[in-house]
């Protein structure tokens, strides 16, 4: 509690000094000077939660973006500096307003986030009023994106994941039963299982059982796993974080149940829990647009830098927030004057070129990235699946 | 043979529940109040086994036994700190400091030991290689850890029951249950017993976390929370006070639960479980096994 107030104060007081600075502060240079030949600069304003219940995915996020923007920077011939500024939200609609708001005064040219869904709808309202382009690294609902043009998301959508996972199943011949098992209090996790439900039944995949649950303290899935093994279920298809999925793993092998599971991007970081036996994870596929095992001279690269500067390996998150720094970045260069525009031209101008036909991008997260006209990226999914306690690609 | 894996799912779920609600009911029974942090003291239990478990390579038992030990010493402490101050207080003054005294724990526990979730070793109980005793040709798997909780929960009612009323220190016990004014005018130190509660009641909470968290292994500074709830439910469903009802209740929660589920849907087993509560209670307000002491006016 102490330590709240001492923070609050110094927050306080960092505010008014700051505040102090723009008042009389007409004469301080620009941080754009020390960019060198390059004059102009891009306000990118990131927002995401940096404390709270989901702080993990907003620290990946802000962590993964900074890297991308520490490069462009650091570079020789770029276009242009960027300024970067990741405001907390917590994870809650209410603070990302006031965030966002910051972000404005700040004079933001572009957003970047929010990394969670709840908050991001609120916001994608927001900077479609202002005509503010948006960029969300994380936040996967279509309703986030659904009616406003100038919110463009960086990962797939909750149904597309379910669709690309039930293409996967079909393609590899993984299984002809699957069951499934989702949490119903969730909406990522019912919008991937609808989608591969809805997925299954058109390419004839049977699907023998779907097993809901209330909610991530839910610790007893006996029931469910039961229902899949008696169903005669090949493959459990399990769209659910790794919290509860980690228990999942550990009652089937309880009961003698082996079945293949196969989780979403949620699924990412079972293997970092503390004290989990990772051999019961062995053979567990997961889709996810990133593998930070890859040998891939770019991703090798991001996971080195990143692991220098933060002592852990980066996850899908920081792999979608570099990939939205480099996105926006190529897309501003496109536009003849962007730095002189104000924002609405700039939004405008960028939705033209995220949405033309020619405008790719090759990230950690995808190569030849496009995007559709509601928001949508089109990219290639990844399916990973855990080999001797780590992740191999398939 | 679904019904029968079913049922032991049950029995083991609701065995966890009769452990948990074995502890609050001796509580209540004795100190007349709601000890709404015992579903934390759980928590506070299950990881000081795992971090002499995993962290100083103790073997098991010594696990279970500091965690004994240290949840004993905590709950002795919790009661003299913020309950044995407010002995002469309103009830719901109590009630209200041990919901405070539960979030203490939570956040404190979160200060510590960090959000982030871990998972507990499930080789407590195995026999070699084994974890459970298969039958039918794998068509039914009974683990030990089901075993040893189902166990280990009619041993400690047996004990308890025996405690509270065959010797000297239970009688102690009940008499200040009854009225603790005249049991203190029998000689009887009231503070010491007491705490000799809560010491019992601690001590169940430190095996209750041990045993839970075998069965469903992730923790997480919440994981007492939910089934410390479930459990002062179940306690209340047996009626509270009484240690054979906390065993009844608790099973009967972990079989509605599980039945509800398998059989009538996953999204309203919650809701089924507290309405039969709700049932019973209309039926009998003192629960299935509670005594109705009607008021004198």
């Amino acid at each position: 509690m102490k330590l709240k107030k001492i923070l609050a104060l110094t927050l306080a007081l960092a505010m008014s000094a700051s505040l102090c600075a723009c008042g009389g502060g007409e004469e301080a240079p620009a941080p754009e000077a020390e960019g060198g030949d390059a004059a102009a600069t891009l306000k990118i304003g990131g927002i995401g939660p940096l404390t709270g219940a989901v702080a993990t995915y907003g620290v990946a996020t802000q962590r993964g973006a900074q890297i991308a923007v520490d490069e462009i920077n650091a570079m020789e011939d770029k276009a242009f500096a960027i300024e970067y500024d990741f405001q907390d939200d917590t994870g809650v609609a209410e603070t990302a307003v006031s965030a966002y708001n910051t972000l404005k005064d700040w004079g933001v040219d572009v957003i970047y986030g929010t990394t969670t869904t709840g908050p991001c709808i609120t916001i994608a309202s927001e900077t479609n009023a202002d005509r503010i382009f948006q960029l969300t690294p994380s936040a996967s609902s279509p309703d986030v994106t659904a009616g406003k043009d100038n919110v463009f998301q960086m990962c797939f959508t909750d149904p597309n994941q379910g669709v690309t996972a039930a293409n996967y199943v079909k393609d590899t011949g993984l299984a002809t039963k699957v069951g499934v098992i989702y949490n119903n209090g969730d909406a990522y996790s019912t919008g991937i299982a609808q989608g591969f439900i809805a997925q299954c039944a058109s390419l004839g995949i049977e699907v023998v059982t779907e097993q809901t649950f209330p909610a991530d303290t839910n610790t007893d899935f006996n029931v469910q796993l039961t229902a899949c093994k008696d169903g005669g279920a090949e493959l459990v298809f399990m769209p659910i974080y790794y919290t509860p999925a980690s228990l999942v793993l550990t009652q089937a092998d309880a009961m003698g149940y082996d079945p293949i599971f196969f989780g979403g991007d949620g699924m990412d970081g079972i293997l970092n829990i503390e004290g989990f036996d990772t051999a019961l994870a062995e053979g567990l596929l997961l889709l996810t647009p990133f593998n930070a095992t890859s040998e891939d001279e770019m991703t090798a690269n991001f996971v080195a830098k990143y692991q220098e500067a933060y002592g852990e390996v980066p996850n899908q998150f920081a792999a979608d927030g570099y990939d939205c720094i480099y996105a926006i970045y190529n897309a501003v260069q496109q536009i003849d004057g962007a730095l002189e525009m104000d924002q609405a031209a700039l939004c405008d101008a960028l939705i033209a070129v995220f949405t033309s036909a020619d405008f790719s991008v090759d990230g950690l997260t995808g190569a030849g990235m496009t995007w559709q006209a509601n928001g949508e990226v089109a990219k290639e999914a990844l399916v990973v699946a855990v080999k001797d306690g780590a992740y191999a690609a398939q | 043979m679904t019904f029968l894996s079913h049922l032991i799912t049950g029995l083991s779920l609701g065995s966890i529940y009769a452990i948990i609600a074995l502890g609050y009911t001796m509580v209540y029974g004795i100190a007349k109040m709601l000890n709404f942090a015992h579903g934390d003291v759980i928590m506070v239990g299950a990881y000081v086994c795992f971090f002499a478990v995993t962290g100083f390579a103790l073997p098991p038992l010594v696990g279970i036994l500091l965690a004994i030990i240290l949840c004993t010493i905590l709950g002795v402490v919790i009661e003299r700190l913020a309950y044995k101050p407010l002995r002469q207080a309103a009830s719901l003054t109590v009630l209200i400091t041990a919901i405070g005294v539960s979030y203490f724990l939570q956040n404190g526990a979160q200060i510590l030991w960090s959000a982030s979730p871990k998972s507990f070793p499930t080789n407590f109980f195995n026999i070699g290689e084994s974890k459970g005793i298969t039958l039918f040709d794998g068509g039914l798997t009974i683990s030990y850890v089901a075993i040893v909780t189902i166990l280990l929960c009619l041993v400690i009612m047996a004990a308890l029951t025996f405690f509270t009323g065959k010797t000297k220190m239970g009688k102690a016990m009940r008499a200040c249950s009854e009225n603790k004014a005249a049991s203190q005018l029998m000689g009887i130190n009231v503070n010491s017993t007491i705490s000799m509660t809560f010491a019992i009641g601690s001590a169940l909470a430190a095996v209750a976390g041990v045993l839970m968290c075998s069965a469903y292994p992730t923790l997480m500074p919440t994981t007492g929370a939910l089934p410390g709830i479930k459990a002062f439910t179940a306690a209340v469903f047996g009626g509270i006070g009484s240690i054979p009802g906390a065993f009844i209740g608790g099973i009967l929660l972990g079989l509605i639960e599980t039945f509800t589920k398998a059989y009538i849907t996953t999204n309203l087993s919650d809701a089924v479980v507290f309405a039969v509560l709700i049932i019973v209670l209309l039926v009998k307000p003192a629960g299935l096994l509670g005594k109705y002491v009607p008021e004198k006016v």
